[in-house]
């Protein structure tokens, strides 16, 4: 069984115009792919990573998340499910400005009620993965744009989540830093098989997937396949 | 709850102008409002103690001037109460509602010596009532009792300031003395306390004494009485315009001559008194909630900025799994903890304004001619008040962030996340 299984998602938006963002998505990713979701700016592939993430609620259809329906969830129960068996990775970091890098790590165990000692240590441990040790002390403001997002990596892994979901993780980084960004999420998906779905307009962040899914006014497009990562020859280039 | 607290620290530490405002605004209400109770507290402390000071439960009569020619007399007649009013108050008239009639006769000026110290006295005759209705505080020895009235005995009370004056290396040893007044001499039975400044210091001796020397006439200077029956002050009110109209017809007053006699009612001046007092410290109590009340408005309008900044931030917390209700808690708890935290230096610093009022203000007086009164007396708010008002703030704070509060927690965190 598949690990997220869409059958024909239907979402509109009701500011004044309605909005038919989605139009009948259907979609399964297995468990351990890498995959891309890929399109244009009013795609409707930020909606649907939101939707997979259960941060937001879809129309018509199901979304069956490892074998479970996500559908009129309460607040609690979906703020539960993202607890444990989703990691967000976001453009802008959202890191809380006013929190050390630890304890932003720490801060889903929190909620998960674990016990402030037992969480430190296990921030500490990913932040040590993640090369960031020296910087656990420091806030959101004294660290670069790819040191945040490795802090936001690490507070996605904590939990260790069934999918990583990362909405444009190099949209705010040079090319530089984007490339080690994306190394480690692959470098994720192969040690530790966790599935990870991107977001992203850019075909050379695309081309560092496995699986590139081409999504256009609402509808999925083609399928690629990229086990060779030669879909996009010019390499992650900005 | 331990790690709630940690999770407010850190909020708190890292947001010091909002945590400070809001403080402020809190501490601020609470501090005007323990001040102005406390202030008006003294006031009222002094007001009453001041009153108490000159007004017993009884009523007195004395005879005055009159104002309009009445029956064939001119204005402006003395009158003179007698022996005749005395059979009428404690006659069948009033039996069952007046008690305790005593009187006093009119006073004689003598000078009193001793070893060659002298004082000036106001020699009276009264009866043994008289220190009650009097409200006179014994510093030493006793008043006038019955047994000196029936043996006509040649004894007279003094008061401090006359004791320091007479004796002065040992004012408190004068009595058991005798005392020079005129060709006259008295044994000091007892002392009664007065101010420095208090120019009207009568000296009392045995009514039936001072009627045997001085004036052999039934003529008295008041009528004292204590009163029961009326209830309120209406009754009380009706009480005396009965029994005073029936003086005032005894000695051909005008009914409506307010000059004829000279009332002086306990029952009803302490009844209106307590009746303003009451007003006063409504008017308090209204002022100081209106005071909470900004204070109250200032801890709510941060609560609703704060919960407004702080969108996004709860956006990435229920992003990463913060249920609704930890939202809520979290702002809740640190709303109550800024509030209490802050509502209790605000309320110490009221107290201790306080404790400084009374080291200061409270210790001056102010002469009112014949005596010295202090504004001020005992400017203080009980603890319970105190508390009271401290926790009405803490859950009004509470409450008034707890609207923005339910709306923050209730937001879509797609929502919350795009919040800047």
């Amino acid at each position: 069984m598949a690990l997220i299984e869409l059958k024909d998602i239907n979402k509109t938006y009701n500011n004044g115009q309605p909005l038919h963002v989605l139009k009948g998505i259907n979609l399964q990713i297995e468990q351990g792919e890498f995959v891309a979701i890929m399109g244009a700016s009013g795609s409707g592939k930020s909606t649907l990573l939101n939707i997979l993430g259960i941060l937001d609620n879809y129309d018509t259809g199901t979304y069956l998340l490892d074998g479970t329906l996500m559908k009129d969830l309460s607040e609690k129960q979906a703020a539960s499910y993202r607890n444990h068996m989703i990691g967000f990775i976001f453009q802008s970091f959202n890191l809380i400005s006013f929190k050390t890098a630890v304890e932003n790590v720490e801060l889903p165990l929190y909620y998960q009620g674990v016990p402030r000692r037992q969480r430190h240590e296990k921030a500490m441990e990913y932040l040590e993965k993640l090369g960031l040790t020296s910087w656990a002390g420091h806030f959101p403001n004294e660290m670069s744009g790819g040191q945040k997002q490795r802090v936001a990596i690490a507070r996605a892994l904590i939990t260790q989540p069934r999918i990583i979901l990362a909405d444009e993780p190099t949209g705010a980084l040079d090319s530089k830093t984007s490339v080690e960004v994306m190394q480690l999420l692959k470098r994720l998906n192969q040690e530790e098989g966790i599935t990870i779905i991107v977001v992203t307009h850019e075909s050379g962040v695309a081309n560092e997937t496995d699986k590139i899914i081409h999504i256009k006014d609402g509808v999925i497009g083609k399928i690629e396949e990229n086990t060779r990562h030669d879909a996009w020859q010019g390499g992650l280039i900005k | 709850m331990r790690e709630l607290f940690h999770e407010i620290a850190s909020s708190l530490r890292n947001n010091k102008l909002r945590t400070a405002l809001t403080g402020f605004a809190v501490s601020w209400g609470i501090f005007l409002l323990i001040a102005l109770l406390g202030a008006g507290n003294g006031l009222m402390n002094s007001f009453m103690g001041n009153m108490e000071q000159f007004v017993s439960q009884t009523v007195s009569v004395e005879g005055w001037r009159t104002s309009k020619p009445y029956a064939g007399y001119k204005e402006n007649r003395r009158i003179e109460l007698d022996q005749r009013d005395i059979d009428y108050t404690e006659g069948r008239d009033w039996e069952g509602t007046i008690t305790g009639v005593t009187t006093t006769t009119p006073s004689t000026s003598a000078t009193l010596t001793l070893n060659g110290h002298s004082a000036g006295g106001w020699i009276m005759g009264v009866m043994p009532e008289n220190l009650e209705m009097e409200k006179r505080q014994m510093a030493a020895g006793r008043y006038i009792n019955a047994a000196d009235v029936k043996e006509r005995r040649k004894v007279i009370v003094l008061s401090t300031a006359h004791a320091k004056e007479l004796q002065p290396q040992d004012p408190e040893g004068i009595v058991g003395k005798w005392v020079n007044a005129g060709a006259l001499a008295f044994r000091v039975i007892g002392l009664y306390h007065t101010e420095e400044q208090d120019f009207r210091r009568p000296t009392p001796i045995p009514y039936s004494t001072y009627k045997g020397i001085y004036d052999s006439s039934d003529k008295v200077e008041s009528i004292s009485f204590s009163v029961s029956g009326p209830k309120n002050l209406k009754e009380h009110e009706a009480f005396q315009e009965a029994y005073v109209g029936a003086l005032k017809r005894m000695h051909s007053i005008a009914p409506d001559d307010q000059m004829g006699l000279w009332v002086r009612n306990g029952y009803t001046q302490n009844m209106q008194m307590n009746k303003a007092s009451g007003i006063i410290r409504i008017a308090l109590w209204i002022l100081g909630l209106l005071t909470l009340i900004s204070g109250i408005v200032g801890v709510s309008n941060i609560m609703l900025i704060t919960v407004k900044e702080r969108t996004h931030e709860f956006g990435i917390r229920k992003a990463i799994g913060a249920k609704p209700g930890d939202i809520l808690k979290l702002i809740i708890t640190e709303s109550v903890t800024i509030t209490a935290a802050f509502g209790y230096v605000g309320m110490f610093l009221g107290m201790l304004a306080c404790e400084i009022m009374d080291k200061t203000v409270a210790q001056r007086g102010v002469n009112v001619g014949f005596d010295t009164i202090k504004m001020l007396v005992n400017p203080s708010v009980g603890l319970d008040v105190a508390l009271e008002a401290t926790l009405l703030l803490i859950i009004a704070g509470t409450l008034a962030g707890l609207v923005p509060a339910w709306k923050a927690a209730k937001v879509k965190p797609i929502e919350a996340l795009r919040a800047e």
